[in-house]
């Protein structure tokens, strides 16, 4: 079996693809046309590829549109060409109508080295995939990279249709790293793996319901749960659309969660109050189980919060 | 700068904008019977350098929901003040990406639906913030004493651990690492800053149409900003070369 967490980028898309699919859009080019114009000044390293890889493929047999962003440069921050490569798949997709648009995120959000047209791209990504919505295109997210999936491109994973993650995956807005610095030790500990996995792991989002499918770390369990929600998503193509009764719902559930654990010092306490009855033991199980339990524990009727 | 100052030179005819903490919302009156181009138009904000955390997002996408329910195609001003996302552990826990990103969603909503959104940056807009407000909008405009920036230089340092003396170094010449309006209008993020009669640059800027995404575009035209553009241009050529396998 292969892992999700320690694959690169390309593998990723060679394992969770139908075999020898995927056909890379804008590859390499010898004259690096397709590069970081901003890093160089800096001496920092550049990537022919600016750290993300899009292309055509397919997945059982659908055609999709994919890109697949690499934590290994840059902790796979979005630069001004890293965003634009984003931007114009989902701009093609709207040309191409596929059956989806895959995103294997793996980000810290915008690319410091260049501020303010990462931060710019990062914008248009967004615009752009919003737009996907309203054309009815399915857009999922797989998320299981070391880096995570943090700042605006956390807010992007949103966006879309549906989030697929590993508990290994984590997803969230600031880094515990900036959190600290900014605020102290006192307000988030980057360094207490164990809160940070808590706070922003695979197990709290699905619990939360940020967060569809929760799988193990295989790039085989990430193809199954994409193929399984595709179909899923696909048998009710207006409801891939943004609606006025769907964020209705949406902000029902945010503020529902707000008055349930807006008080709450700490996901463990979250957790309980979701009525897992042994909450210190959900960082055991794998995440079959954790879905049995979280099943029972909705069958109790307890308060829980559905995915939106 | 004070919202209340901004506010009466946006609307002489008037408006009805509530301040509640950092947050603003309410209504106002746009244009004049006589050229018959008076409207209301709806305006939703955050003022005094709003931090946005997870309860400001909520009531920002509710106050578009809102608008989207009782009034339908009525046009929104998004008024930008804010610091950025709050940097808390308590909003982490509770997804406040998922916050961000239904306000972001809601915005999406109301354009999608024929509400054209507007936003003025009349202070100051940072990173997270900003991406779930005035980058939401159909355009853009900032006031040309606007502060707008991802972070600032000595965090950007810390963090990137490139020397200080070379990013202010850069700064004073690449718009890409400086603050300030200009730099983000030169970059494309802005459609236009807005100086002298307020009033009229929103009724005109209200009377244009505002077809799509034309950032990439304007950042290519304006010299701020000039791979993004042609990279768009490429992908989207590549429909007509590489076959699907």
């Amino acid at each position: 079996m292969k892992s999700y967490l320690e694959a690169s980028a390309r593998q990723r898309l060679q394992y969770l693809l139908d075999e020898a699919s995927f056909v890379e859009i804008l590859p390499p080019t010898a004259d690096g046309a397709f590069t970081s114009p901003h890093l160089a000044q800096l001496d920092a390293p550049t990537a022919f590829d600016d750290g993300v890889i899009i292309g055509r493929a397919r997945l059982q047999g659908q055609a999709v549109l994919v890109a697949a962003q690499e934590g290994g440069f840059m902790g796979g921050a979005v630069g001004e060409v890293h965003g634009a490569k984003l931007a114009g798949l989902m701009q093609l997709a709207l040309h191409e109508k596929p059956q989806a648009v895959l995103l294997l995120l793996e980000s810290g959000g915008v690319r410091l080295h260049e501020a303010n047209a990462g931060l710019i791209a990062v914008a248009e990504v967004m615009r752009a995939l919003l737009a996907l919505r309203a054309a009815k295109i399915a857009v999922l997210v797989l998320i299981g990279g070391a880096n995570g999936c943090f700042g605006g491109i956390g807010i992007v994973a949103r966006c879309a249709n549906a989030i697929i993650m590993s508990e290994q995956g984590r997803l969230a807005m600031s880094g515990p790293e900036v959190i600290e610095s900014v605020q102290g030790v006192e307000e988030f500990d980057a360094r207490d793996k164990a809160l940070v996995w808590r706070t922003t792991g695979g197990k709290h989002r699905y619990l939360l319901g940020d967060c569809q499918q929760l799988v193990e770390d295989e790039i085989a369990a990430f193809r199954q749960a994409a193929i399984d929600t595709l179909a899923q998503l696909n048998r009710a193509p207006d409801g891939l659309a943004l609606s006025l009764a769907g964020l209705q719902q949406e902000q029902a559930q945010l503020a529902q969660r707000l008055q349930d654990f807006g008080e709450l010092a700490e996901p463990l306490e979250i957790w309980r109050k979701l009525g897992l009855a042994q909450p210190q033991q959900v960082a055991l199980m794998d995440a079959t189980q954790l879905q049995a339990a979280l099943a029972a524990a909705r069958d109790a009727d307890k308060p829980v919060q559905e995915g939106v | 700068m004070n919202w209340q100052d901004i506010a009466a030179q946006l609307f002489p005819a008037g408006h009805q904008i509530v301040q509640q903490d950092h947050f603003l919302c309410g209504t106002a009156q746009v244009g004049d019977a006589a050229s018959g181009t008076e409207q209301t138009v709806a305006v939703i904000g955050t003022c005094k350098h709003a931090e946005i955390g997870v309860e400001i997002a909520l009531m920002q996408a509710s106050a578009v929901l809102e608008v989207v329910r009782e009034h339908p195609r009525r046009a929104i001003l998004l008024l930008v003040d804010t610091q950025g996302q709050r940097l808390r552990h308590r909003d982490e826990m509770l997804g406040i990406n998922s916050y961000m990103a239904h306000l972001g969603k809601c915005i999406a909503l109301a354009q999608q639906l024929g509400h054209p959104v507007l936003a003025l940056v009349y202070d100051q807009a940072l990173s997270g913030g900003f991406l779930t407000s005035g980058l939401m909008a159909d355009a853009c405009y900032a006031l040309p004493d606007a502060s707008i920036r991802v972070m600032d230089l000595t965090a950007m340092a810390r963090i990137t651990k490139l020397p200080l003396a070379r990013l202010q170094e850069l700064a004073a010449s690449n718009p890409v690492f400086a603050p300030g309006a200009e730099n983000f209008l030169r970059m494309g993020a802005l459609a236009a800053l807005w100086q002298g009669d307020l009033a009229q640059a929103l009724q005109s800027a209200l009377a244009q149409p505002h077809p799509s995404d034309q950032r990439a575009q304007w950042g290519s035209e304006r010299g701020g900003r000039t791979l993004a553009h042609p990279v768009v241009q490429a992908v989207l050529a590549s429909a007509n070369t590489v076959p699907h396998a």
